[in-house]
């Protein structure tokens, strides 16, 4: 058991830190929130730098334009990037951090060289296409349909919650491929154009003010069946490998970005109460910065992240939303303004216990898989 | 990087975890702590670990499992003693605002060790002889008795030691609090699944589920923190021992005490009685809240290094 990172790790951290520092100084100011088109064009220019540098999908294959990095170097990668406050991953999350290894995971091999290479290269945008006006918490319970024609599915539905749906050129889409089956057994992954005609995309303004967030409604929109990953009605699983990247390391880098507000709050906490609020919230994300590492450590030895990957995401919830409240009382009514990044991130993370399953899904999911707890009586 | 046990220490763990449920059965624990307990803890090698070379790393993981089985003692204050004093040691932090000390495990220690900020001291028990033992204690397994003055001490160690065994006191009561709170999880767990009411296990409804999912991360994150604060006292250089500790103290305590209390909740009123153990944890917990630094001291502890630190 150890924490010191090897003499190698040092060097890869070095030359990062100096890159990043060129790269920064070169890099165009951040464009404005609401400003769509520019900031898919700044996300995805950042992401083409990172491609370039030979830092875009540092733990994928390199067969596929990763850099195939150790567990040690990503977490140097997070420690950095956060450090020097580098863009966040934006309108290329879906595609570097959900669909994409989810394709490296289980896609075929036209797949992953159809798209694997344009995702790290910035060249390819990707949306989620998973949850439905009444398919959230029981998202095995969606409904939009498709039905084989030939070569074709033919899908019909409606989708929502859909991250970067006005702007991903491809979805990840859930569909129902068996409606007789039970409802894990008849659902499909499907790779969606977004282009294909039948297609409708509505932004949902959130309390924001704005948003990365759609609904995306589905007229007989044909679909190829070489788009699908996994075996028709597999999808279950599919799903799951990709929910396991949502939550296990899709906001490790946000994660370590909170320990970097808390200690920047430290100088403006002045009340004997409110320091102690704060000591123990850095404590909670130190530890939880700690577990990430013994998962990766975990996953390096047996290929699988041990049992702390299906707790971090809820005790993450748990110690941002204390850190956020914190921030609201700490700092003066004069930054009350939802352009402040502290008053940003403060809406922004109340999605944190909702998104990707909700925090009492997660509880569902240590008591039953971790606890081996028994399922609670469903309604007949 | 590797901060996974090593096949060594997974080895440590299991082996001790054995040992404690074969020889520390809860009928030996509730029974308290003597010399033939002390005497076979020795043999183990729980209290000499780091003078035969382990790290406190694996000292770390050892009092995890004396923690899961609640075996009492002055333990802590034997480990952080052994090579400096022979015999049964127990131990108390010079109070700063007041002559009163509790001292725990009086009767049975032969040497009492006196953390100052300036040095660490000893005094032969026979030297407390006139100490009042409470009638009562709240931990039925930890004795104390109050100790109106200290008396002269012989010095035993310098600043530098008192701040490694306030420190390391300080990590290993973490360690030991962490194995606690885990054997709570245990607990409540299995009681859940073996309690039926409205014709299934207690443990299938949400509301009592999630009160153990919970448990269940608190208690793996304040093993994170513990496991940090241990490597970090093995290789300073990798980090802030004051803030690495301190954290490990605030999220350990706190899981020790909230999930003896969640682990109460989930065996409902078979939690409120002798019988059962669960109020050995809770008390245990309490206690335990007031050696090696107060979850107050702590979080003052951890502000102050981050606030000095600030960029």
């Amino acid at each position: 058991m150890d924490l010191r990172y090897s003499d190698a790790d040092e060097v890869f951290r070095a030359e990062l830190r100096s890159w990043l520092a060129r790269s920064l100084a070169e890099l165009p100011s951040a464009p404005s929130r609401d400003d769509w088109p520019a900031r898919v064009h700044y996300d995805t220019d950042w992401q083409r730098r990172l491609f370039d540098a030979g830092y875009a999908g540092i733990n994928w294959p390199k067969a596929y334009g990763g850099r195939d990095a150790s567990p040690s170097e990503q977490l140097v990668f997070h420690e950095e990037t956060t450090r020097a406050k580098a863009p966040y991953v934006g309108v290329n999350f879906v595609g570097t951090l959900h669909a994409g290894p989810t394709l490296v995971a289980e896609g075929s091999e036209a797949q992953k060289s159809a798209h694997l290479p344009k995702i790290l290269r910035g060249d390819q945008v990707w949306c989620q296409c998973f949850s439905e006006p009444d398919a959230g918490s029981d998202l095995a319970g969606l409904t939009t349909r498709a039905v084989r024609d030939g070569d074709h599915y033919v899908v019909t539905g409606r989708k929502t919650w859909c991250s970067f749906g006005h702007v991903g050129e491809f979805g990840e889409l859930l569909v129902r491929t068996d409606p007789d089956a039970p409802k894990h057994r008849g659902i499909t992954w499907l790779i969606l154009p977004m282009d294909l005609p039948g297609i409708e995309v509505r932004p949902i303004e959130t309390l924001l003010g704005s948003s990365e967030f759609c609904e995306v409604f589905l007229d007989e929109v044909r679909v190829p069946v070489v788009n699908r990953v996994g075996e028709e009605n597999d999808g279950w699983r599919v799903t799951n490998v990709t929910l396991s990247f949502e939550r296990g390391t899709a906001f490790v880098s946000e994660m370590v970005d909170a320990l970097r507000l808390a200690e920047e709050l430290a100088p403006s906490v002045h009340d004997v109460a409110e320091r102690r609020e704060l000591a123990h919230v850095i404590a909670e994300l130190d530890a939880l910065w700690s577990l990430t590492k013994r998962n990766v450590s975990q996953a390096g030895r047996t290929g699988v992240p041990g049992p702390g990957a299906m707790m971090l995401k809820l005790g993450y919830s748990e110690a941002r939303d204390r850190l956020g409240e914190l921030s609201m009382r700490v700092l003066e009514r004069g930054i009350f303004d939802v352009h402040d990044e502290r008053v940003e991130e403060r809406l922004r993370t109340l999605s944190l216990p909702i998104a990707a399953g909700t925090s009492q899904i997660q509880r569902n999911i240590i008591g039953e898989r971790l606890l081996g707890l028994p399922k609670e009586q469903r309604w007949a | 990087m590797n901060f996974d046990l090593t096949e060594d220490q997974i080895a440590l763990r299991d082996g001790i975890r054995t040992l404690c449920a074969g020889r520390f059965g809860m009928e030996r624990v509730r029974a308290g702590f003597d010399r033939s307990m002390f005497d076979e803890l020795s043999e183990t090698g729980v209290f000499s670990l780091r003078s035969d070379g382990f790290t406190w790393s694996d000292a770390s993981i050892a009092f995890q499992e004396l923690g899961r089985a609640l075996v009492p003692g002055p333990l802590v204050w034997s480990h952080l003693a052994h090579g400096t004093v022979e015999g049964i040691i127990t131990g108390v932090e010079r109070p700063s605002d007041g002559t009163l000390s509790m001292v725990e495990h009086l009767a049975m220690a032969d040497t009492i060790v006196v953390i100052d900020p300036g040095g660490v001291s000893s005094i032969p028990r026979a030297a407390l002889d006139r100490s009042v033992a409470l009638d009562w204690p709240l931990d039925p397994l930890t004795p104390i008795h109050r100790v109106e003055a200290l008396p002269d001490a012989e010095p035993i160690g310098d600043a530098a030691i008192a701040e490694q065994w306030a420190t390391g006191g300080a990590v290993l009561t973490a360690a030991y609090q962490v194995g606690m709170a885990e054997a709570c999880v245990a607990a409540a767990t299995a009681y859940s699944l073996e309690r039926r009411q409205f014709d299934r296990p207690i443990g299938s409804f949400q509301a009592v589920k999630h009160i153990l999912a919970d448990m269940a991360v608190r208690a793996e994150i304040a093993r994170a923190a513990a496991d940090a604060a241990a490597v970090t006292l093995d290789d300073p250089e990798i980090g802030d021992i004051t803030r690495a500790a301190a954290g490990a103290r605030l999220l350990a305590s706190e899981a020790a005490l909230k999930n003896a209390k969640a682990s109460m909740q989930v065996h409902g009123g078979m939690g409120f009685t002798w019988e059962v153990d669960v109020h050995l944890y809770l008390k245990r917990a309490w206690v335990l809240n007031t050696v090696f630094g107060t979850p107050t001291t702590h979080a003052d502890a951890l502000a102050a290094t981050v606030a000095a630190n600030a960029r």
